[in-house]
């Protein structure tokens, strides 16, 4: 468990171990192991279908796990059924109660608990989420950000130690999703409750989350702060889901110093062997990332400029779109084709244009290397197509 | 649905999954009982299987019985009673069948209209006309079926207007009425039939009309079909659901029903439902009475399936 | 062309109501001959206007007792039904199991057969056992054959349901109990409702089934039916118009309750 981070069994933690499970010869969740921390905000992230659903609903006690265990701090609660859980949920879609309003629906968990005097709770609750006109209102009647912070309210009235979000935003559109996100997060922070949150949105798991975990067929890919996922990702599926990249594929040629020299078509590439998750022996394939924006481009003409110690590639511009805020360009290069590079608009060179021969380079620190024995494609569906495919099969 | 296409993940790929770990199998402690669903059947399911397996299956003996109503029956499987029976009544058994098409017929063409009116242009008359094509039936089958004893009457408005269109000369001509009556000829009959079952034809109808997206029609017109091409092309085969479930509530009682044959008709116009009520209640022939039924009910079964082949829906049943 | 269009729309339109007004007919004629003052036995040819049978509508012997029976009948046939096909319809929609498909169809059986022909059936058997036809042998025919119609509406509306609801109840802390009286059963009340609704009116207004099963228990509609041999007095056009009344205000006036308390919560 390398990636999780050290953290002493406290109340609110959430611990995975070996939760797996399979609808007969279908494995949904490989075996997992899994630390989220008291008070984090926690992000599972993948596209459809790549278990992270499934993985929530074992935490609620939705879903019988075929292996494994799940512990809330240090009690074991595997065996417990959902209503027996010190855990909550916001579902997908919401799942409002049709027939009770909003206050009752957000009374609903403490009068089962047996709370006799739920109106002052129930009101603070409803102020929280500002909802306190809408008290008396049928779900129905509210509009989609309402009845979200429904949901978000029923849940958090039972001061659950984790609460989990199952595709909270996913109904909503994208200027409320952004409102929404930002609301999420406030509340999380006030009420310094552990959220885990399943999403297929990359950029939503980003803006709010602490820790994000990557899934994809069942397994998680990789665990960390948005920030080191994207700026170092560890296979070409996270390195694809997150953002775009550009690979080159490349043998390692020498070590120099915490360095790893690497051949490419006729030059040479450095990357820093800490960011290195491929071969290092001489000889080893490796697929060299780097982002689009990291990337800086020059005319042929001013090769000279380029600073020593940057990674350097030839190519030739075959397309350029203009972004407002960045242009985008495609450029041609024997050691890759359609690299993409993004350009702030600052100073515009005229001769930019789609014909033109360009010298690429970037800093070797924001080069990644990846195993070459992984397919390049694995994650990059346009995130745009996965957003509007939200619904996840239960 | 994304369009995923999710290679299995690389061999070496830094998961924070290690290989599944001696793992202790979680013991299924709780689940609700795998009994619950039996439980939750067994008394309607019961109720079922005793007042209408057991009788169905015990009707069929009886089919095949003979003896007396003094000397007690023998199961001596005497197929025969099924072919005395049907060379005895075929004529009801045809009669049955016709008059029950001819009405479900009627039906379909009376109540289409209406369920049209309902689905699409009754706006807020929608609910209080839907009350009214409910609501008679409350007032009675039978004292209903009476009131076109009034209605049809020797001499009445309606004959007489009938009359005077020279209607009745057409209809009497082709064997539906006789000479200036309407009550105790088929036509009273089929009316009557078509009457009674004209809800169930109508509420089918509106579901699956209901259901249809009004911007289909639109999206039609914007392509170029006028109001006729739009119905026969977009709105009637989106309701052949419909169509298909009305036909067969109103076709299946139809054939069965003897009220209307007893009330408006004449022993002229006796369906097979006569015959059984009469073979049952009255004469006490039960075997011929059990054969009669099963006979009955192959021919709606013939029917049925000849109608949902016809009509290609057969996920409908 | 708009010309034609909105003769189109129109003749819908006419014919629709043309349909609806053959639907009304018999009733408005039931209304109007509930007035009638009949000569004779049989309430078949309009005579002279009379309120009589209204002041006295149980003053045909054996009319109101058959009316009670009815309604006795239709009541516990109603709540029979309405319980074993609701548990019925709940096996049916909630849960995976072997014969499910067996058990549909033995659920759509009954609607699908002729009523004579079940009615006869029953007959038979109950004969062959020995059971004194009477009150008894009408309301289990009756459970029987309402039975399928409760189970068809509170089954749609069951599956209609989205399961999430119930895991929300469970993830607040209902049991499975609470889970399904606070949640399920509300839920599902609309349909339950609506099949309990049916199986009193279908029970209520049976004849058939009921002509075979009786042996000599008068209902109204088997009353009806002999007075159809006998004469008809004015007092059933009485009880036929006044539930077609009372069916349409009590509809009329719950729609109009549900409407206001919705304008209110807005």
């Amino acid at each position: 468990m390398r990636t999780t981070h050290d953290t002493d069994a406290r109340g609110g933690d959430v611990r995975l171990t070996g939760l797996g499970k399979t609808y007969g010869a279908f494995t949904a969740v490989h075996p997992l192991d899994l630390t989220v921390p008291e008070g984090s905000f926690f992000a599972l992230l993948g596209a459809s279908g790549c278990g992270k659903t499934t993985t929530l609903r074992m935490i609620a006690g939705l879903e019988e796990p075929t292996s494994g265990t799940v512990h809330l701090g240090d009690q074991d609660v595997t065996a417990l059924p959902p209503y027996k859980r010190p855990v909550n949920t916001v579902f997908q879609s919401y799942a409002l109660f049709p027939h009770l309003d909003v206050f009752e629906n957000v009374a609903f968990g403490l009068r089962r608990r047996g709370v006799k005097n739920v109106r002052k709770q129930v009101g603070e609750m409803l102020e929280l989420v500002q909802l306190g006109e809408q008290a008396r209102r049928k779900p129905h009647r509210l509009s989609g950000g309402q009845q979200q912070r429904v949901a978000v309210a029923r849940a958090l009235i039972n001061h659950p130690r984790v609460l989990l979000l199952d595709e909270p935003l996913g109904a909503l559109d994208l200027k409320l999703r952004r409102q929404m996100q930002l609301e999420l997060k406030r509340i999380q922070t006030e009420v310094g409750i552990t959220f885990v949150h399943v999403t297929h949105d990359q950029e939503e798991a980003m803006t709010m989350a602490d820790t994000v975990a990557v899934m994809n067929g069942g397994r998680v890919e990789q665990l960390g702060p948005p920030t080191e996922l994207y700026e170092n990702p560890r296979t070409t599926f996270v390195a694809n889901f997150l953002g775009t990249s550009n690979f080159i594929e490349a043998d390692v040629d020498t070590r120099s110093g915490d360095d790893l020299v690497l051949k490419a078509g006729g030059g040479r590439l450095v990357l820093p062997s800490a960011r290195n998750s491929g071969p290092t022996a001489a000889g080893g394939k490796v697929l060299l990332g780097v982002r689009p924006e990291k990337i800086a481009l020059v005319h042929a003409d001013d090769a000279g400029r380029v600073p020593e110690g940057r990674n350097r590639i030839t190519g030739r511009i075959s397309d350029s779109s203009y972004l407002g805020v960045s242009t985008q360009f495609v450029v041609d290069s024997p050691v890759c084709t359609a690299f993409e590079v993004y350009v702030q608009n600052v100073d515009r060179d005229p001769r930019l244009v789609p014909g033109a021969e360009v010298v690429l380079h970037w800093n070797p620190a924001h080069t990644f290397g990846l195993d070459a024995a992984q397919s390049l494609l694995a994650g990059t569906v346009d995130p745009a197509g996965v957003e509007t495919a939200g619904k996840e099969a239960i | 649905m994304a369009t995923v296409t999710q290679q299995p993940p690389p061999p070496r790929a830094p998961s924070p999954s290690p290989p599944p770990a001696p793992v202790p199998r979680v013991k299924p402690a709780r689940r609700r009982g795998r009994r619950t669903p039996y439980l939750l059947l067994l008394p309607g399911l019961l109720w079922l299987v005793v007042f209408f397996v057991l009788p169905v299956a015990y009707q069929a003996s009886t089919s095949v019985q003979t003896g007396s109503l003094e000397e007690g029956y023998e199961v001596t499987w005497h197929f025969a009673t099924y072919g005395d029976a049907l060379s005895a009544y075929w004529p009801q058994f045809v009669r049955s069948v016709l008059y029950a098409a001819s009405a479900t017929v009627l039906c379909l063409v009376l109540g289409y209209p209406l369920a049209y009116l309902i689905a699409f242009r009754a706006g807020r008359w929608r609910n209080l006309i839907m009350i009214l094509v409910i609501a008679p039936f409350f007032a009675g089958f039978l004292i209903r079926t009476l009131a076109w004893k009034t209605i049809l009457a020797d001499g009445g408005y309606v004959v007489g207007a009938l009359d005077a269109l020279h209607v009745l000369d057409v209809t009497s001509w082709l064997g539906w009425t006789a000479g200036d009556r309407v009550l105790a000829t088929p036509l009273a009959v089929v009316c009557g039939l078509t009457y009674t079952f004209l809800p169930f034809m109508i509420l089918p109808l509106y579901t699956s009309l209901e259901r249809i997206d009004p911007r289909l029609h639109e999206a039609a017109n914007d392509l170029y079909a006028g109001p006729a091409t739009t119905f026969r092309r977009v709105t009637l085969p989106l309701s052949m659901p419909g169509v298909v479930s009305g036909t067969l509530l109103t076709f299946i009682p139809a054939t069965g029903d003897y009220i209307n044959a007893d009330l408006l008709g004449s022993t002229d116009t006796r369906m097979i439902g006569n015959v059984i009520q009469t073979q049952f209640l009255r004469v006490l022939d039960y075997p011929t009475a059990a054969a009669l039924s099963f006979l009955l009910m192959a021919a709606i079964l013939c029917a049925v399936t000849v109608h949902i082949r016809t009509s290609g829906t057969e996920d409908l049943v | 062309m708009a010309f034609l269009d909105r003769l189109k729309r129109r003749l819908v339109v006419v014919a629709g109501l043309l349909t609806l007004g053959y639907l009304l007919l018999p009733v408005a004629v039931v209304a109007v001959f509930s007035f009638n003052r009949p000569r004779g036995r049989f309430n078949y040819e309009w005579q002279e206007f009379s309120a009589d049978a209204w002041k006295d509508p149980c003053g045909v012997s054996g009319l109101c007792g058959s009316l009670s029976l009815s309604l006795r009948i239709a009541l516990w046939a109603t709540l029979g039904a309405t319980v074993l096909g609701t548990m019925t319809a709940f096996a049916l929609a909630r849960y995976r199991f072997r014969a499910r498909g067996a058990v549909n169809s033995l659920v759509f059986l009954p609607m699908a057969m002729p009523e004579v022909v079940m009615a006869a059936s029953l007959l038979t058997l109950f004969l062959n056992m020995g059971v004194r036809l009477g009150f008894w042998t009408i309301l289990i025919a009756h459970v029987m054959f309402c039975l399928s119609f409760v189970v068809v509406a509170v089954k749609a509306r069951v599956m209609s349901m989205d399961p999430r609801l119930e895991q929300a109840a469970q993830d607040l802390y209902a049991g499975p109990l609470q889970t399904f009286l606070r949640v399920t059963l509300p839920i599902a009340a609309p349909g339950i409702a609506a099949g309990a609704l049916l199986a009193f009116a279908l029970s209520f207004d049976d004849f058939v089934i009921t002509n075979f099963t009786s042996g000599s228990t008068v209902t109204f509609p088997m009353f009806v039916w002999g007075s159809a041999q006998r004469g008809t007095p004015v007092q059933i056009n009485v009880v036929g118009t006044a539930m077609f009344v009372v069916a349409v205000l009590l509809v009329l006036i719950s729609m109009a309750v549900g409407n206001r308390r919705g304008r209110q919560r807005t």
